[in-house]
């Protein structure tokens, strides 16, 4: 009991986890681990054959956080910003600091409009999303949805229920949207 | 080529893609031969990192053969069989020089708090992944190496990330002789995590998880003691009993954003959007671990505020560690460990699935079908 000086219960004796757990103590001084200490001033360690890299081209205002002084010199160039989640990125980058809210919380909706005016660009193409085949939903009559969360104690199982309403629930919406736009315009020329 | 793509949140395809051309001297191009869906792509998938971007391609575990080098690469040349590293790093910056490549202030213009990452987001850099036939890795010379003859894909593939991450979070732990460390899930960076503990000398590991068979891995591949937090209406008071009343010395999360075990928490973060993560699993650590103890963390979180019981660990005089891994700095230690067969990395892949299958991929392993643990993705397969 720690309301004594000695620790509750003595663990196995090392020889005895030895003969049970390969392996067992093979880092057991500190020294040799890789992680410690965690800093270790060791320039030439890594392979980097440079003391600052070569620029990569900027082939476009690349967006970057304003407590960069420059912009690195390397960067990814995947999914330049588009649309009207473009400048709402262009802006949550431009005027907050990674330490503010509103930083972070005006990415999260850009990404809700990318993805709404992805999938709506989407239906202007050959291949138009399809939230069925997109989601992977049908793997839950290949592997063995039900049995594998029912009867198991799984406490996801709780909110597994809001998944389809998050992904279905904007297209159901969307469309009963167009429905009841369908069905004013021809009020309208009825009338 | 043929690449994964994010089409919004729990929606992915494939699609056909531009082979990424060389874009910076020191660059390679690699064409994936194997790569593997990690439990923090499930972050991305269900929309919560912010500015994760439609058109990305996620994939930050993957192995593969290099295709075509730029002017200034000397160490890899096309044909060489590598493993990349998840850490997008320069080597030079202050960070990188002092071992912290997890860290590289030379990478990433979209934030200063984080370093490069392959295909997490524009918040990690905005770099496409390897879930693709084809990679642009940066800086050649740094990150990657060659795989030895000896050494199996699939391990070389799992030494790309989880199996170091793990590793990492046991020594965070800063484990003496004889400790009981608990470790919270039973995922493959978990499973590492107990497995890489007893290495430091654990005494006792103890690992906790909702999903039976992820446990029974965790008593099968980890050797360790497990109890299911479903079981006991407070797991808290339940490690505290099972330490007899001490708690244990050390905590390791290994679970992250997604935590399951509080319904509040969980659709907060990972529903509604408004935390960077769900703390439960780091909540539970912080307050089952003994006064003057060592919390590790190394589930991913992002980089909204998240309500984490800070007074607890203020007042129980806590040591709190954390960090993505520098996993190249891992890799030395780890390969001997492989070699003198303490462990088979491998031995926790649980599906191998065509690229062209992803979405299915995705969907099965978010919402732990067919006793999924670690899903392996196989290019031109299929």
């Amino acid at each position: 009991m720690p309301y004594t000086a000695d620790k509750p219960e003595r663990p196995p004796t090392g020889e005895e986890l030895r003969a049970r757990i390969p392996g067992w103590g093979a880092d057991l001084d500190p020294k040799d681990r890789p992680a410690v200490p965690r800093e270790r001033f060791d320039p030439g360690a890594s392979g980097a054959h440079w003391d600052f890299p070569e620029r990569q081209e900027e082939k476009w205002p690349r967006e970057r956080s304003i407590e960069h002084k420059i912009l690195p010199p390397v960067f990814g160039t995947s999914c330049p910003p588009k649309g009207i989640s473009g400048p709402l990125r262009q802006f949550a980058y431009r005027r907050y600091s990674e330490g503010r809210a509103a930083h972070w919380l005006l990415l999260i909706v850009a990404d809700r409009v990318d993805a709404w005016e992805s999938h709506l660009r989407s239906f202007l193409t050959l291949r138009p999303d399809n939230p069925v085949t997109e989601s992977g939903v049908l793997s839950e009559f290949s592997r063995h949805g039900i049995s594998s969360r029912f009867g198991r104690r799984r406490t996801d199982v709780k909110h597994q229920w809001m998944d389809p309403v998050i992904v279905g629930g904007p297209w159901v919406l969307a469309g009963g949207a167009a429905v009841a736009v369908l069905r004013a315009v021809r009020r309208r020329r009825r009338a | 080529m043929r690449a994964m793509v994010y089409r919004g949140p729990y929606k992915v395809r494939v699609e056909e893609k531009d082979v990424p051309p060389i874009e910076h001297p020191n660059d390679a191009i690699v064409r994936v031969t194997l790569a593997a869906i990690c439990g923090s792509d499930l972050h991305l998938y269900h929309g919560m990192m912010p500015d994760t971007r439609v058109g990305m391609t996620f994939g930050h575990e993957f192995i593969g053969v290099v295709e075509q080098v730029g002017p200034s690469v000397r160490n890899l040349q096309p044909g060489d069989r590598v493993m990349v590293p998840f850490n997008i790093y320069c080597g030079s910056c202050y960070f990188c020089a002092r071992g912290l490549y997890s860290n590289c202030h030379n990478v990433n213009p979209n934030a200063t708090a984080v370093g490069g990452i392959y295909g997490y987001s524009h918040t990690c850099g905005g770099y496409d992944g390897g879930q693709a036939e084809y990679v642009r890795v940066p800086f050649a010379d740094v990150g990657p190496s060659l795989i030895p003859d000896w050494m199996d894909d699939e391990d070389a593939l799992l030494l790309t990330d989880a199996l170091p991450t793990g590793y990492f979070g046991a020594q965070l732990g800063d484990i003496s002789e004889g400790d009981t460390v608990v470790v919270f899930g039973a995922g493959p960076v978990g499973l590492f995590a107990a497995k890489s503990a007893w290495f430091m000398g654990a005494g006792r590991v103890i690992v906790i998880d909702h999903l039976e068979y992820r446990l029974e891995k965790a008593r099968t591949f980890a050797h360790a003691e497990t109890y299911n937090f479903t079981e006991y209406d407070d797991i808290v008071v339940h490690l505290k009993k099972a330490t007899g009343y001490l708690g244990a010395d050390v905590a390791i999360d290994a679970v992250g954003a997604e935590a399951d075990g509080n319904f509040l928490q969980h659709v907060l973060a990972a529903k509604i959007k408004l935390q960077g993560g769900s703390p439960v699993a780091l909540n539970w650590a912080i307050d089952s671990v003994r006064k003057g103890g060592t919390v590790s963390v190394m589930g991913a979180y992002g980089p909204i505020f998240s309500a984490v019981k800070f007074g607890d660990a203020l007042n129980k005089g806590l040591t709190l560690r954390m960090n993505q891994c520098p996993v190249k700095r891992q890799w030395p230690r780890l390969f001997e460990h492989i070699r003198n067969g303490y462990l088979k990395p491998s031995d926790i892949v649980t599906h191998r699935i065509p690229l062209e299958h992803i979405a299915e991929g995705y969907h099965m392993f978010s919402a732990k079908l067919d006793n999924c643990i670690k899903p392996v993705i196989v290019p031109g397969a299929g």
